[in-house]
C-alpha cells in the first residue's frame, strides 16, 4: 500500500548541508502496524514528514496506493509527539476530533456518528465535552488518536507519539493502538526510539541506522495476539527481538 | 469551591462601591468647603448632568457621538483584524510593511485633526476618518503579531489533515490570535473615544466633544464638569462591555493558561 523507494532528505547546502535521511526504501501493506525504530537523531521523523508529505523528499519517491504522493495525500492521517500543541485549546474534545472532517463532504450527522465511534475507542465518550487542557496527558493523545481514526485514513502515521507521557500511560497507550488498530481495521507506521516499544506494537520492526539513515534490518515479529504488557514482554521471543533490535541499533 | 467564593464577591463589590462613596463624599466635602467656582462640588455637577444629558442634546449630540465613535471603532477593528490576519500569516509582505506601520503607529493621533479637518472639513466624516486611522494601527498590528505566532505543530496538523484555507483562518489563525486580537481592541477602544472629543473640541459643530467646548465657552463650568463625567463614564462602560466579551469569548484561553481551574 505504501511504497517508500530510495527516499533521502537532506537540509540546507554547500558546507551546511546536513544529510539526515541517507536512502531509505520500505513497503507497508494494508493492515499492518510497522515500527520504525532508531538511534535519537537519526533522521526518523524527517523520514516520516516526508511520508506525511509534509516535507519535500530531496531524493526518492514515496507511492500511496501506486500513486506517486506530491504534498499531503488524502487518506492519511498524523498523530504528532505534542499533543498539546496539535489540539485546539479553543475546541472541545468532540470539536478537535469534529475539526479536520468539515472539509470531508460529511453531512452533520455523518460527522456526529465518526466523532461518537472515535471516541468511543479511544474510551473518552465522557469526555466529549471537555476542553483538552481539562485533561492528562495520555488523554490528550488519546484525543489526538480518535481525531486520527475518525478522519478514517487508509494510513495512520504516528511520530513518537508516547515519548511526552509517564510510563504507565505509555503502556496504556500502547495497548489502546493495538486494540483500536484491530477494531478500526487501521494500518499503522509509527516511529520511535524505544526498543521495546517497537518491538511490543509491531508486525515488522524497520531498524534505521544513525544519521544519515538507512534501513539496517527488517524484523519480522512473529508474537502471538493479543499482546499483553507482562507475558508478551517476557516471552523468549520478545527478549530475543528486542536483543536483536539492540544489537542492530548499537552497532 | 463557587459557594464558597459567591459572597467573598460580594464582600469585594461592596467594599469597592464603599471606596467609591467615600471618595465622591470627600470630593464633595472638600469642593464646597473651598468653594471654588472652578471645581464645583459633585452635587453641582450632577444637577447639570440632569440637566444637560436628559435634554434633546442627548438625541442630537450624544447618541450620534457615541454611533460615530462605535461605527469608525467597529469599521477599524475588522479591518485591522483581516488585514492583519492576512499579513501576519505571509513573512515577506509582512516585513516589507511592518516598518511601516510601526511608523504609522506612532505618529499621535490627534495630529490627524488638523489634516483631515483640511481634507474633509468640519464634518462627521473629519472626525470619522480620525477615528478610524488613530486606531486601527494597535488591532493591526496585534493581529499580525498574534496571526504569525500560530504554533508550528498546529501549522503541520491543519496540513496534515488538509484543512482548506478558510477554515484554517477562521478556524486555527483567528482564535490563536484573539488573546492579542483583544489586547488590541481595548487599546483602540479607549483611543477611539479620545479621538472623538478631540475632534468634536476641534473640528464639529455637534457632539458630546462640541458641548464641552461650548459649556467652556460659556464658562458653564458645573456643564463643563457634567460632559467630562459623561465621557468617562462612556469610556467605563465600553470597557467593561468589551472585558465582559473578551471574558466569555477567552475562556478556553485562561484555562489553557491555567489562570484557572
Amino acid at each position: 500500500m505504501l511504497d517508500v523507494s530510495g527516499l533521502g532528505h537532506t537540509y540546507g547546502s554547500g558546507d551546511k548541508a546536513h544529510t539526515a535521511v541517507g536512502e531509505v526504501s520500505f513497503t507497508v501493506e494494508p493492515g499492518e502496524l510497522v515500527c520504525i525504530v532508531g538511534p535519537s537523531g537519526c533522521g526518523k521523523s524527517t523520514l516520516l514528514r516526508c511520508v506525511a508529505g509534509l516535507l519535500e523528499p530531496s531524493k526518492g519517491s514515496v507511492s500511496l496506493h501506486g500513486n506517486a504522493v506530491s504534498g499531503v495525500p488524502d487518506d492519511l492521517a498524523v498523530v504528532f509527539q505534542d499533543y498539546s500543541r496539535s489540539l485546539l485549546p479553543w475546541r472541545t474534545v468532540a470539536g478537535n476530533v469534529e475539526f479536520p472532517l468539515r472539509d470531508r463532504g460529511l453531512s452533520k450527522a455523518q460527522r456526529r456518528d465518526r466523532v461518537a465511534e472515535a471516541l468511543s475507542w479511544v474510551g473518552l465518550s465522557k469526555a466529549a465535552g471537555k476542553h483538552p487542557w481539562q485533561l492528562s496527558g495520555g488523554m490528550q493523545q488519546r484525543v489526538c488518536i480518535a481525531r486520527a481514526l475518525a478522519y478514517r485514513p487508509a494510513l495512520m502515521l504516528m511520530d513518537e507519539p508516547f515519548a511526552s507521557v509517564d510510563a504507565q500511560t505509555r503502556a496504556d497507550l500502547e495497548d489502546l493502538v493495538l486494540k483500536v488498530r484491530e477494531e478500526a481495521d487501521m494500518t499503522v507506521l509509527l516511529v520511535t526510539h524505544d526498543i521495546d516499544e517497537s518491538v511490543y506494537l509491531a508486525d515488522r520492526v524497520l531498524v534505521l541506522s544513525g544519521s544519515p539513515s538507512t534501513v539496517v534490518e527488517t524484523l519480522k515479529v512473529d508474537l502471538p495476539g493479543p499482546r499483553d504488557q507482562i507475558t508478551t514482554r517476557g516471552s523468549e521471543t520478545f527478549v530475543r527481538l528486542r536483543t536483536e533490535v539492540a544489537q542492530l541499533i548499537r552497532h | 469551591m463557587t459557594a464558597i467564593s459567591l459572597p467573598q464577591n460580594r464582600v469585594r463589590t461592596v467594599q469597592r462601591w464603599l471606596v467609591f462613596l467615600g471618595a465622591l463624599l470627600l470630593w464633595q466635602v472638600l469642593a464646597a468647603r473651598a468653594a471654588n467656582p472652578y471645581f464645583p462640588p459633585p452635587v453641582q455637577i450632577a444637577g447639570a448632568a440632569g440637566r444637560l444629558w436628559l435634554s434633546p442634546l442627548l438625541g442630537t449630540n450624544v447618541l450620534p457621538s457615541v454611533a460615530r465613535l462605535l461605527g469608525a471603532w467597529a469599521v477599524a477593528s475588522v479591518l485591522g483584524v483581516v488585514i492583519g490576519l492576512g499579513l501576519g500569516r505571509s513573512r515577506v509582505v509582512a516585513d516589507y510593511f511592518e516598518f511601516l506601520f510601526s511608523f504609522l503607529r506612532t505618529l499621535p493621533p490627534p495630529l490627524l485633526v488638523p489634516v483631515f479637518i483640511v481634507a474633509f472639513g468640519i464634518d462627521s466624516r473629519m472626525e470619522i476618518a480620525v477615528i478610524l486611522f488613530g486606531v486601527i494601527w494597535p488591532v493591526l498590528l496585534n493581529t499580525m503579531d498574534g496571526a504569525r505566532s500560530v504554533d508550528q505543530v498546529k501549522v503541520d496538523t491543519a496540513r496534515a489533515f488538509r484543512i482548506s484555507r478558510g477554515r484554517w483562518v477562521l478556524g486555527v489563525v483567528l482564535p490563536a490570535a484573539s488573546p492579542k486580537i483583544f489586547a488590541g481592541l481595548r487599546v483602540s477602544l479607549s483611543i477611539s473615544l479620545i479621538l472623538m472629543v478631540i475632534s468634536e473640541l476641534g473640528g464639529s459643530t455637534s457632539g458630546i466633544g462640541y458641548q464641552l467646548g461650548t459649556a467652556q465657552g460659556q464658562v458653564d463650568l458645573p456643564g463643563m464638569w457634567a460632559w467630562i463625567v459623561l465621557i468617562s463614564l462612556l469610556g467605563y462602560v465600553f470597557n467593561r462591555v468589551l472585558l465582559q466579551v473578551e471574558h466569555r469569548l477567552l475562556a478556553w484561553h485562561r484555562g489553557a493558561m491555567g489562570w484557572e481551574q
